[in-house]
């Protein structure tokens, strides 16, 4: 109960900071709507009455995207039928994939982000926790993965993984991809928290109620969890809210590179992806507009938001 | 001094080693079978098993390990037994895809990853330290304001969007700029200096966009603290022209932060600007890597990795020795 009433406190104090400032409330405003986006993909797209992944190559669905050069305003794609154009070649319907497109984008930025922060939070706090040679063995190893070339590796192991799970209940169709790049993401994720908590519970674990908590005879698992481990969740909260931008980026980047989330799923990396493959791009900038603007401002309001929360919670990191 | 170089020297050779264990767990142990990825297409059970052979991968692990070290410190034969090749040292084994040397392979994308690496890194330090100064310098006004949202807007841009945007307008629409070609990969070609600037002209501004943010902060956050500080106080008291006090003392003092985050981006771009080189299709170790990862060609994958790693690792120790020079206050124990 007591890491309840911690937790509570936590938040509320972030909250009472982040009310303060223009910026953090407005990204907080723009991080919130783009996940209703993304949750209300169905409902929104069955307004328009489209879906992802109806291809339509009627001439008069696809004939705006014969014209070469850039979009003025007098032949923007966008109609009533479809919110944001159409797809060139296949003609399915752009708002439809961006909405579930942002579905799987940011369930996998989430969840990847998810299995970090814990692994991160758990393995950094025992190796504060314990020192001495599980500190030193914990230390190499987050050298280690902090040494690796992070997109290289994860880009020539996702292939890899993907091969392994084909054959297992996390292969199947679409799902293949997002089991992928979660477990990959999260994996190489943690070092970087790891080595914060760590740092954090070095000096968490001389002090009094730590050693209170020990003398009524609590087990060792019992304070890493129930003492250190809820007295470093500011810290996390803020490397978590840093971690998710990242991840969105690093789904973008690796279904862009043809490793990710592939056609016909969509994710916002695969439409970038689709956009440049054929150079489509070039003779239909709109079709790289849409992932590419949709893309920026959720990485930057996450960004802000985790400025924010960074600011609030952990002072000394602040930016003057 | 010296003390303090052999000892780095001794764990980097170590941690060396361990970075090439753990590519070739994660890549021979790991993942599906790689001779199945190495016979292709159209394969049978027993093009699979004769693959395996080739590949040495009826050997036990440890074995196939210590093959591979021997081969960066030797030549050695590779393949099935009666159908041995020679592989020139330095080996790292033969393509999957072409059975070229991997270090051929690896020797040849170099120069396109030095020439994305120099002018990108020149570019972003030049505009992030710069802005960075000016930001702290006018600490609070408008033009401090102006650059740390810009620096906040330039680390939310994916490189994608940025540099197919690049292409875009500067090559499709305005024509200023050629589309890059892979004929040019040094200043000192046939095609001369401004050739080499206009063929990685946009890559270095998609890159420098998105690194020269980060700078922006740093730089910022350590010169005003630096700029507080007590000696930079005794300095402007003795009656020291401010640009002196600016330059001479803070810059050198507030600039370390600055310098880490060289030599671990140094580090890694020398690894691969994977996306960079993909999207303005320079065949450097980035580009290579993606079409080996997305082939399956382990042997190309696994080297790149390891290379990369590698410089990271050996920035990391350049930093520790950059620290000393620059910094009076830093000492080496």
């Amino acid at each position: 109960m007591a890491a309840t009433a911690e937790a509570r406190t936590l938040l509320a104090t972030a909250w009472m900071r982040i009310r303060r400032s223009k910026i953090a409330l407005i990204s907080l405003c723009v991080v919130v709507a783009i996940m209703l986006f993304a949750v209300l993909a169905p409902v929104l797209s069955a307004m328009s009455g489209n879906d992802p992944f109806t291809s339509n190559t009627s001439p008069e669905v696809l004939d705006d995207f014969q014209t070469p050069g850039l979009p003025l305003p007098g032949s923007m794609y966008p109609s009533a039928q479809h919110w944001l154009g159409v797809e060139p070649g296949l003609g399915r319907d752009l708002f439809a994939r961006l909405a579930y497109g942002g579905q799987v984008s940011l369930t996998i930025a989430l969840l990847s982000t998810a299995v970090s922060v814990v692994l991160g939070t758990v393995i950094g706090a025992a190796a504060g926790y314990f020192g001495g040679k599980t500190d030193a063995i914990i230390s190499r190893i987050m050298d280690l993965f902090l040494a690796f070339p992070h997109l290289l590796l994860v880009l020539s192991l996702t292939p890899i993984l993907q091969s392994r799970l084909r054959d297992t209940p996390l292969g199947e169709g679409s799902f293949l991809p997002m089991a992928s790049l979660v477990i990959i993401l999260g994996f190489f994720g943690w070092a970087y928290l790891a080595r914060i908590v760590r740092g954090q519970v070095l000096s968490l674990r001389e002090r009094e109620f730590v050693e209170a908590a020990r003398s009524f005879g609590a087990s060792h698992l019992s304070v890493l969890f129930k003492q250190i481990i809820p007295n470093v969740m500011g810290v996390v909260l803020v490397y978590a809210t840093m971690l998710i931008p990242t991840n969105i980026s690093a789904e973008a980047a690796l279904s862009f590179l043809g490793v990710g989330v592939k056609d016909p799923t969509p994710s916002w990396g695969q439409m970038l992806n689709a956009a440049q493959s054929g150079n489509w791009y070039l003779s239909d900038p709109w079709f790289l507009a849409v992932p590419g603007v949709m893309l920026i401002i959720t990485v930057l309001a996450f960004n802000l938001l985790g400025d924010a929360v960074r600011d609030a919670l952990d002072p000394k990191a602040s930016r003057h | 001094m010296m003390t303090f170089i052999l000892r780095r020297a001794g764990s980097l050779v170590l941690l060396l080693f361990a970075v090439s264990f753990i590519t070739f767990t994660l890549f021979q142990l790991g993942p599906s079978d790689p001779a199945a990825a190495a016979c292709g297409q159209e394969c049978t059970p027993e093009r699979v098993s004769e693959a395996r052979v080739a590949l040495g991968m009826d050997q036990p692990f440890f074995l196939q390990y210590f093959d591979y070290v021997r081969g960066l410190f030797s030549s050695r034969m590779i393949g099935a037994p009666g159908a041995q090749t020679l592989c020139e040292w330095p080996c790292l084994g033969k393509s999957f895809q072409t059975n070229e040397n991997v270090a051929d392979i690896i020797a040849r994308s170099l120069p396109y990853t030095f020439s994305m690496a120099i002018g990108a890194l020149v570019l972003w330090t030049i505009t992030g330290v710069g802005l960075g100064l000016m930001a702290a310098l006018r600490k609070g006004s408008p033009v401090d304001k102006f650059i740390v949202g810009a620096a906040s807007v330039g680390v939310s841009l994916p490189i994608p969007v940025t540099g197919l945007f690049l292409l875009l307008l500067f090559v499709n629409q305005l024509h200023l700029l050629p589309f890059t070609t892979n004929e040019i990969n040094s200043p000192f070609g046939p095609q001369g200096p401004g050739a080499w600037v206009a063929n990685y002209l946009l890559p270095w501004i998609a890159l420098a966009v998105l690194f020269s943010a980060s700078y922006i902060r740093v730089t910022r956050t350590n010169m005003i603290e630096t700029f507080g500080e007590d000696f930079i106080r005794t300095a402007r008291a003795k009656g020291l022209a401010p640009r002196t006090v600016t330059f001479k003392h803070g810059v050198r003092a507030g600039i370390t932060p600055v310098v880490t985050m060289l030599g671990m981006d140094i580090g890694l771009l020398l690894g691969g600007a994977v996306l960079t080189e993909q999207i303005f299709s320079v065949p450097g170790l980035g580009f290579t890597a993606v079409h080996a990862a997305i082939s399956g060609d382990l042997p190309v994958t696994m080297a790149i990795t390891m290379l990369a790693a590698f410089f990271v690792i050996v920035a990391n120790v350049a930093v520790d020795l950059a620290y000393a020079a620059i910094d009076p206050r830093v000492r080496l124990q």
